[in-house]
């Protein structure tokens, strides 16, 4: 062995001409490494396949032409974006690939932007830079982003989108949910303009709340919110016997009385019957749900629930309440409904009857002590209960909890993850939404959110970057300014009263369950408007949520018809402008033709009550009596102009199609002549 | 002697290949003779999302009754899962599993598989369908204009209006029919209202009110819902 060893060292460093061959040609392999790793490179090959792919197809030319080979790179650095994705993503803006399904070669959705405009890696995140697969996509040591999934896509809209499309069904829900939950209270979330998200959810003032409720039914919540309610939006704190103990013993003790109550006597409890059909037509349903005879939670979301409310209010705090809401809660969303007595009874007695023999049964609390009461108030403090609830003596903590502006580019090495998760972001969001208390330490309460739901908070939640706060301003899309529009005088105080702004928005305040009121003065006439007042009836009948009978006076009636009247007029018509003693039989006649046969307005609208059908749009029998002529005009000529939004769609129709039909239409005032 | 030897070893190694790369934890109790689906076929999501409801299937026997303890196993494609991927009967003879869809919009067939007592698979097939971006734009749209009219079950929060209609509407799943229409025609009637196919112009026209982007995503949403599925029919290009 050892003679061949040295033969073969002779015969390649035996002389210095030799040694120099030798080490010349060693030197020459090396530097060729380097060029030929970089011919094989991983995505030289897709760009091989891609080519394969395109040759056989019947536009092989023009996908040849569009194709450019090479490192592809985008950079905009104004948005941070170094991307060389379209290096192997090379059918991304051919649509003609549509039938290709296998990546890297399939093309882009259409998207409302240009794929240009952004890159990729704003939406989707993964590593721009990276020129193999493997980083690109994945998160490697060095490299801690990965492919976003794609369910959560919409949160990279959310980084420019700050106020709600209708392209991000899911984000808008996520935002929706962190304000609605109240997550905002114990969280800072703030966009990029600084603003701070807040509260959708008004949770109660607990300065009274022993005017209300009894400690036992506070426990009872306490130790879970939904067990009285299904739809409670308070979450699970689970609490220990004990801690739930000392806690409604403090809310008790921390409880003042309020002033004045509204009635020295209430009405005596009546009969729950006829209390049910005063729940009926007051459309109390609008707002609160109960459990349905079939065992459905049905009714609006804007209250609480109310299926076992019997067992959580004192009966004189009941009819004290629903005769002036707002002497105990000044700013609650409850309108003041002005019933008589003969109603509050019957309510009464109809919302006492629903109790829940089940909830409290196992509930003995003896009298607190003063070191319960000061371990409650302790409790209070360390869970944050303040940062939604108004609790006497302890004040609104600050940052309680981590802020989230940023949490959607939380550096994973600060993350500290629950044995055995995957170690991506979207995953610790879910996982925390879900289960909180699998992470030690944690101090946040247990939800009953969904698995959409769960998708659509983590949505929300990735699209709170760095990038987002740094992204040029022009780019930034924010919500409405927030509007802080007051009515004035008489009619302020009645609709202050009545809350119409919870469900009807004005002038850009307001909420969105009723129609916008801005230009309802140019809409209506005046005769209508107070009747309809003291007497709402059903102008949809396909709605299940509907305007209140809030039994005003007809002096209240008529102011605040008078100030809808002068005030809410809308600038782009004069509602004299058509006048509608000027129209002739022949133009009711064309109108009823167009009606019938040209546009089919039949199908969504009841003219003949007798004939007619449809019940999307509003019943139109009395039309002619509630709205203006100028107003019919316009809305027939473009609805969307008077009021964005609204779903019946444009007709594009001539002035005298529109003139004819309006004609038509204000000639259906009958049944209000005959009165 | 080695010869012995590498006959032992290569019996062992082909031992080893037979078994399944990963043996079922469940050893089935009991067989059926029928897979049935209760629930959890047809929904509709978003990509790479959790189904609404989850997969419901049973098993029967010869007779039509429910047999429990029958090992089911659910078997997924295109980056979809099944959570758990198998499972046994309980005693109602059904097993429930959740469904994820893959991140690419489009069908998803979850295969679910049980043997019967003389080993031979039985198999039931279920259809998901995943939307992709446009598509939801597209159901979003529906559910805002379309459905009221062209969906004819009421629900609790919205009264279908399809019975009051002459003309009765196409519901959206309408394949059969939908399907032979092409994207021209579909953009000619929602733009342009039922006159313009010489239909009823109880549909009205939404060109005034959507976009032409709007209209894309809702004939995309259409597609993607319609059952048979719609096959695009080939391109044909000019010659270059």
């Amino acid at each position: 062995m050892r003679p061949k060893l040295q033969a073969l060292w002779q015969f390649l460093f035996g002389d210095s001409a030799r040694a120099f061959g030798t080490l010349s040609v060693i030197l020459l392999v090396a530097l060729a490494i380097a060029p030929a790793k970089d011919r094989f490179r991983e995505w030289t090959r897709y760009q091989r396949q891609y080519l394969r792919l395109i040759r056989g197809r019947g536009e092989a030319a023009t996908l040849q032409r569009r194709y450019q080979g090479g490192l592809q790179q985008v950079w905009m650095p104004e948005l941070g974006v170094t991307d060389r994705c379209g290096t192997c993503h090379l059918g991304l803006k051919e649509a003609s690939l549509s039938d290709v399904s296998a990546q890297p070669f399939r093309p882009h959705p259409p998207i409302p932007h240009a794929l240009t405009e952004f890159g990729c890696v704003l939406c989707h995140r993964g590593q721009g830079p990276a020129t193999s697969a493997e980083e690109a996509h994945s998160s490697t040591l060095a490299w801690e982003q990965p492919i976003l999934p794609a369910r959560y896509l919409e949160s990279g809209c959310g980084q420019c989108h700050w106020n709600s499309i209708e392209g991000t069904p899911q984000l808008n829900l996520g935002r929706k949910l962190l304000a609605r939950y109240d997550c905002v209270s114990c969280h800072v979330l703030k966009t990029p303009d600084g603003r701070r998200l807040t509260s959708a959810t008004d949770a109660p003032a607990l300065e009274h709340i022993a005017e209300k409720t009894t400690r036992e039914w506070m426990f009872a919540w306490l130790k879970n919110p939904q067990a009285y309610a299904a739809t409670a939006t308070m979450p699970n704190f689970q609490l220990s016997d004990a801690d739930a103990r000392d806690i409604s013993a403090f809310l008790v003790s921390q409880s003042t009385p309020y002033l004045p109550p509204n009635i020295a006597t209430p009405p005596p409890v009546g009969d729950a019957a006829a209390g049910a059909s005063v729940y009926g037509e007051s459309f109390c349903a609008s707002c609160h749900a109960t459990t349905n005879a079939a065992g459905n939670v049905v009714g609006g979301d804007v209250g609480p629930e109310l299926t076992r409310i019997g067992s959580k209010v004192k009966p004189e705090w009941l009819a004290d309440w629903l005769s002036n809401p707002k002497t105990y809660a000044p700013d609650t969303k409850m309108p003041h409904y002005r019933f008589d007595q003969k109603m509050l009874g019957p309510l009464r007695g109809f919302l006492e009857a629903k109790t829940d023999s089940d909830l409290l049964a196992n509930v003995h609390l003896d009298a607190a002590t003063p070191a319960q009461v000061a371990h409650g108030k302790a409790l209070v403090t360390e869970r944050g209960c303040a940062s939604c609830h108004e609790i006497n003596g302890i004040k609104k903590p600050d940052n309680f909890a981590p802020e989230l502006t940023q949490v959607g580019s939380e550096s994973l090495a600060k993350v500290v993850f629950a044995p055995g998760m995957p170690h991506t972001l979207p995953d610790y969001l879910a996982a925390k939404i879900r289960q909180p208390h699998t992470f030690p330490g944690s101090k946040m309460p247990q939800y009953t959110f969904t698995q959409a739901q769960i998708d659509a908070l983590v949505t929300a939640l990735l699209a709170q970057t760095e990038r987002a706060q740094t992204l040029p301003a022009a780019l930034r899309a924010a919500g409405p300014p927030e509007s802080h529009y007051r009515p004035a005088g008489k009619a302020a105080q009645l609709m202050a009263d009545m809350n119409c702004f919870a469900c009807h928005a004005i002038n850009g305040r307001g909420g969105d369950m009723a129609p916008d009121l801005t230009w309802e003065g140019s809409s209506v006439q005046r005769r209508w408007l107070v009747s309809f007042m003291k007497n709402p009836n059903t102008l949809r009948p396909a709605l299940i949520r509907r305007m209140p009978r809030f039994n005003v006076t007809d002096t209240e009636a008529e102011t605040i018809a008078d100030y809808i009247m002068t005030v809410y007029q809308t600038p782009t018509f004069d509602a004299g402008d058509l006048d509608a003693s000027k129209f002739t039989a022949a133009d009711v006649e064309a109108g009823k033709q167009l009606f019938y046969s040209k546009y089919a307005c039949q199908s969504c609208h009841i003219v003949d009550a007798q004939s007619d059908k449809g019940y999307i749009g509003p019943t139109l029998t009395q039309v002619g009596a509630r709205l203006s002529a100028a107003w019919i005009f316009h809305w027939l000529k473009d609805p969307q102009a008077l009021r964005p939004g609204t779903i019946e769609p444009g007709h594009h129709m001539s002035d005298a199609d529109a003139r004819a039909l309006t004609a038509f239409l204000m000639k259906q005032n009958r049944e209000v002549v005959k009165k | 002697m080695s010869r012995f030897l590498i006959t032992a070893i290569g019996c062992l190694l082909l031992a080893g290949c037979q078994r399944p790369a990963k043996p079922p934890a469940l050893a089935a109790k009991a067989y059926g003779a029928a897979l049935t689906e209760v629930s959890g076929g047809k929904q509709v999501v978003g990509a790479g999302t959790v189904l609404d409801q989850p997969v419901v299937v049973q098993v029967n026997d010869a007779q039509g009754s429910p047999v429990a303890g029958a090992l089911v196993t659910f078997h997924t494609a295109g980056g979809a899962s099944a959570t758990p991927d198998e499972g046994l009967t309980g005693a109602d003879g059904q097993v429930t599993t959740t469904v994820t869809l893959g991140g690419g919009a489009g069908r998803y067939q979850i295969t679910a598989a049980t043997r019967d007592k003389s080993g031979k698979n039985i198999e039931l097939h279920l259809d998901e369908i995943a939307l992709g971006y446009q598509q939801t734009l597209g159901r979003v749209l529906n559910d805002r204009y379309c459905a009221r009219c062209h969906d004819p079950e009421s629900t609790a929060e919205r009264v279908s209006n399809h019975d009051n209609l002459t003309a009765k509407p196409h519901a959206f799943t309408e394949g059969a029919v939908l399907n032979a229409m092409s994207d021209a025609d579909l953009t000619a009637i929602i733009g342009h209202g039922g006159p313009a196919l010489n239909k009823s112009p109880e549909m009205p026209p939404y060109g005034y009110t959507l976009g032409k982007a709007d209209l894309d995503a809702l004939i995309a949403y259409i597609r993607a819902i319609a059952d048979p599925p719609y096959r695009q029919k080939g391109l044909t290009y000019a010659k270059n």
